[in-house]
């Protein structure tokens, strides 16, 4: 391991996580870019390299389109790295240019991700026609939606736990004036009288298509305390993936999620997650994947994920212990390719205890995490307030 | 900066159509056969990155059947760029620089035959203003190459020349899809595709993967072939509008030479030979400009992407290529790779053999 310290002096994220028909993809990532760079007390000309993340192109219908934003977010004459990985997208291009700081090549690096899903339609670009392949006409929902009735099967949880995440991810976006999704007057029922969409996930219990950028300035140590506000440092980054199909495979607890989380907490030196993290901004974009992940993530044991759902320790309205999703989470934002790095971007303003309504009182160490494709590509990282 | 070697280097057939295989089926036995040149096993690949498009497969996720070609289990460290694979390769010698990892397998693929290749790319331009009126790849290419005419410095008959070298020196390369001795003569008399280019100026469509492998020095195998150190690699981005940057220049390949220059401590004039992703013949000749290169560097020696181009491979190969002429005996190489229309984003490395 090198010893280059990457710390994060500059968050931005566009006003809400909503539907912008009048605001054009440069606009929208230039945005994020521009609060970024005044939250890290730097100009354009303080950049590097620019590093972009977004998911499939065919989301907007621009093919490769670093090279058209290149200009909007002031890549011109610096390296422009575009990363796509799925939906851990938004984490593996936070770790990619990371990785730039981390090389002692580059001192400031500005990194965005992006999704203008208004631009196009997710359900079909995410069920292609392939040559030679059934068409699999699912959407993501439709591809999750076994492995949530399997988990539930395994786990024997009461049938309405997915529910409770629905409203407890919609209470915390009210506080999160980025959140695409402000509903007030979200209940219990209300969600269990949303409609049916790809049985066991309902309506309400589904991420939103949104619009949005997110940004984060990145530096080298000795300009760790360049920026408006104090510094995140990162103290542990993991990637892993794993193919769609294989006959060991193990869908609702993949290898690649806990392989790439064991090697994430022996970095930090993390062995008991629940107690050690202050909060966790974990990509959950229908409502079951909380306890999913809390049991693949080691916040819970086997089978008890869901557990710590209903007994509110992952909601900070409740005064939990480790909260889930302060911002609101995927549940209540989803601009694709921006999503994970909005989850680590969260993780890094909690940390420098920057997170205002929705700050949780003290956090030192926060978790960010990512996945995508088939429950097979994941990235996490672990930022602390203090430098590892 | 660590000091990174090309160890391994597999490069499929770079046939016209292929009919039978898909992309992982294309790719897996190029994992293997470049494995076997490294003298390595898949468990000793720390990362894994590649790069493709998804609009030249047509369908979202492209890179997601890859990965079935790496197994399952143990999980791999991956990544993915949406660009060309020299960029994978970029992102693999970062994680390297950065102390993460010592290996890294690099692979990249494209089926070009199945689509429209120029058209495709014509929606990689600005979606509000260019790509609206589909201006496709050969007919800005050969905007520049008028541009490029009207510097007075090249005319038709220096592109000619430049794919008569490019065909006599595939000649050979096994895995060229053109090669052949040809007339400068003849070939300014087939018809224009797009004035001034002709068929002939233009890379051929091509099916095909390849992959590369490098190592951290101190995780070297022991295989009895000659290391080819990456000893410096940088990239440049330029502005997007073809009316806002001159197209008969390639000032980011400058900027990108100059780092590596610095980085490398290698002048332009100590490399043997260059290795250009110049997709249309009047770019070598730009970017030989633009790099500062006299005629002692052998340009293209394999051919180049003239002669066969793997879209979304094509600048990878640049560096296994250099690897290969390393192994018979040059000692430095000058790796280019592009991305964007009319070479608006340029990579430049400088690979050495010890």
């Amino acid at each position: 391991m090198s010893n280059n310290h990457v710390a994060i002096t500059g968050v931005g994220q566009t006003e809400r996580y909503r539907t912008k028909l009048t605001c054009s993809m440069a606009g929208l990532v230039r945005e994020a870019a521009l609060n970024a760079l005044a939250d890290a007390n730097c100009t354009w000309d303080d950049i590097d390299a620019l590093i972009i993340g977004k998911a499939p192109d065919m989301f907007e219908g621009v093919v490769m389109p670093e090279s058209y934003l290149a200009e909007a977010l002031g890549g011109v004459n610096k390296p422009v790295l575009r990363v796509h990985t799925a939906g851990s997208v938004g984490g593996s291009t936070a770790i990619v240019a990371a990785n730039h700081i981390k090389s002692g090549l580059f001192k400031r690096v500005l990194t965005v991700a992006f999704e203008k899903q208004s631009e196009s339609n997710a359900h079909w670009a995410l069920s292609p026609s392939m040559p030679f392949r059934p068409h699999f006409n699912s959407g993501a929902g439709g591809m999750f939606a076994p492995v949530i009735r399997e988990y539930m099967r395994r786990s024997g949880a009461p049938d309405d736990v997915g529910c409770h995440v629905a409203v407890k991810d919609r209470k915390h976006a009210l506080n999160n004036p980025h959140a695409h999704l402000h509903l007030p007057d979200i209940n219990l029922d209300t969600v269990k009288d949303s409609p049916m969409l790809w049985e066991p996930t309902r309506f309400l219990e589904s991420c939103p298509s949104s619009d949005g950028a997110c940004a984060m300035v990145l530096t080298c140590e000795s300009l760790a305390n360049s920026g408006t506000n104090k510094p995140a440092w990162v103290h542990a980054m993991a990637m892993r993936s794993e193919p769609s199909f294989y006959p060991w495979r193990e869908e609702v607890n993949p290898h690649a999620s806990r392989e790439c989380a064991v090697d994430l907490y022996q970095q930090a030196g993390i062995s008991n997650p629940r107690k050690e993290l202050d909060m966790a901004e974990v990509y959950v974009p229908f409502s079951w994947f909380e306890p999913i992940w809390l049991e693949s993530l080691g916040f819970a044991e086997q089978g008890k994920g869901w557990e710590l759902t209903l007994d509110g320790s992952t909601s900070l309205d409740q005064g939990g212990d480790i909260p889930w999703n302060c911002s609101g989470g995927v549940l209540s934002s989803n601009p694709i390719g921006a999503s994970g790095m909005i989850r680590f971007a969260e993780a890094a303003l909690q940390v420098r205890g920057m997170a205002d309504k929705r700050q949780v009182d003290g956090a030192k160490k926060a978790l960010g995490h990512a996945y995508g494709g088939h429950s097979q590509f994941f990235a996490m990282w672990i930022v602390g307030a203090d430098k590892p | 900066m660590r000091e990174v070697a090309i160890v391994g280097y597999a490069q499929s057939p770079q046939v016209r159509q292929e009919r039978v295989l898909n992309e992982v089926e294309i790719l897996m036995p190029e994992i293997d056969k470049a494995l076997a040149d490294a003298g390595m096993t898949m468990d000793e690949i720390d990362f894994v990155c590649s790069g493709s498009c998804d609009y030249i497969a047509g369908g979202a996720f492209s890179f997601v059947g890859a990965v079935d070609a790496l197994g399952a289990t143990p999980c791999k460290m991956e990544s993915h760029v949406e660009m060309d694979a020299a960029w994978a390769l970029y992102e693999a010698w970062i994680k390297i620089q950065a102390g993460e990892i010592k290996t890294a397998l690099i692979y990249g693929f494209g089926k070009s035959s199945v689509g429209q290749l120029p058209d495709v790319l014509s929606q990689q331009l600005d979606p509000y203003y260019m790509a609206p009126l589909w201006p496709d790849t050969i007919s800005l290419a050969a905007l520049q190459a008028n541009v490029l005419m009207q510097s007075g410095r090249y005319n038709e008959n220096d592109f000619a020349n430049v794919v008569v070298d490019s065909r006599r020196k595939a000649k050979s390369n096994s895995n060229a899809q053109l090669a052949g001795d040809l007339k400068a003569s003849d070939l300014l008399t087939a018809p224009y595709i797009a004035s001034p280019l002709r068929r002939h100026d233009c890379c051929p469509i091509t099916d095909g993967a390849s992959v590369l492998i490098i190592c951290e020095k101190s995780a070297l195998p022991n295989n009895g072939k000659r290391p080819a150190m990456i000893r410096g690699m940088d990239h440049r981005m330029e502005v997007h509008q073809l009316g806002l940057r001159r197209l008969d220049d390639s000032v980011s390949s400058t900027q990108a030479l100059a780092q590596v220059t610095a980085q490398s401590g290698i002048s332009v004039d100590q490399y043997d030979i260059a290795e250009l992703y110049a997709p249309f013949s009047p770019q070598t000749l730009i970017l030989r400009d633009a790099l500062g290169l006299d005629d002692s560097v052998d340009i293209n020696p394999s051919g180049g992407p003239l002669a066969g181009h793997i879209m979304m491979s094509a600048g990878l190969d640049r560096f296994g290529m250099s690897y290969r002429a390393i192994q018979n005996g040059v000692d430095r190489a000058l790796c280019h790779a592009t991305s964007g229309p009319c070479l608006q984003h340029n990579l430049v490395a400088a690979v050495e053999g010890v």
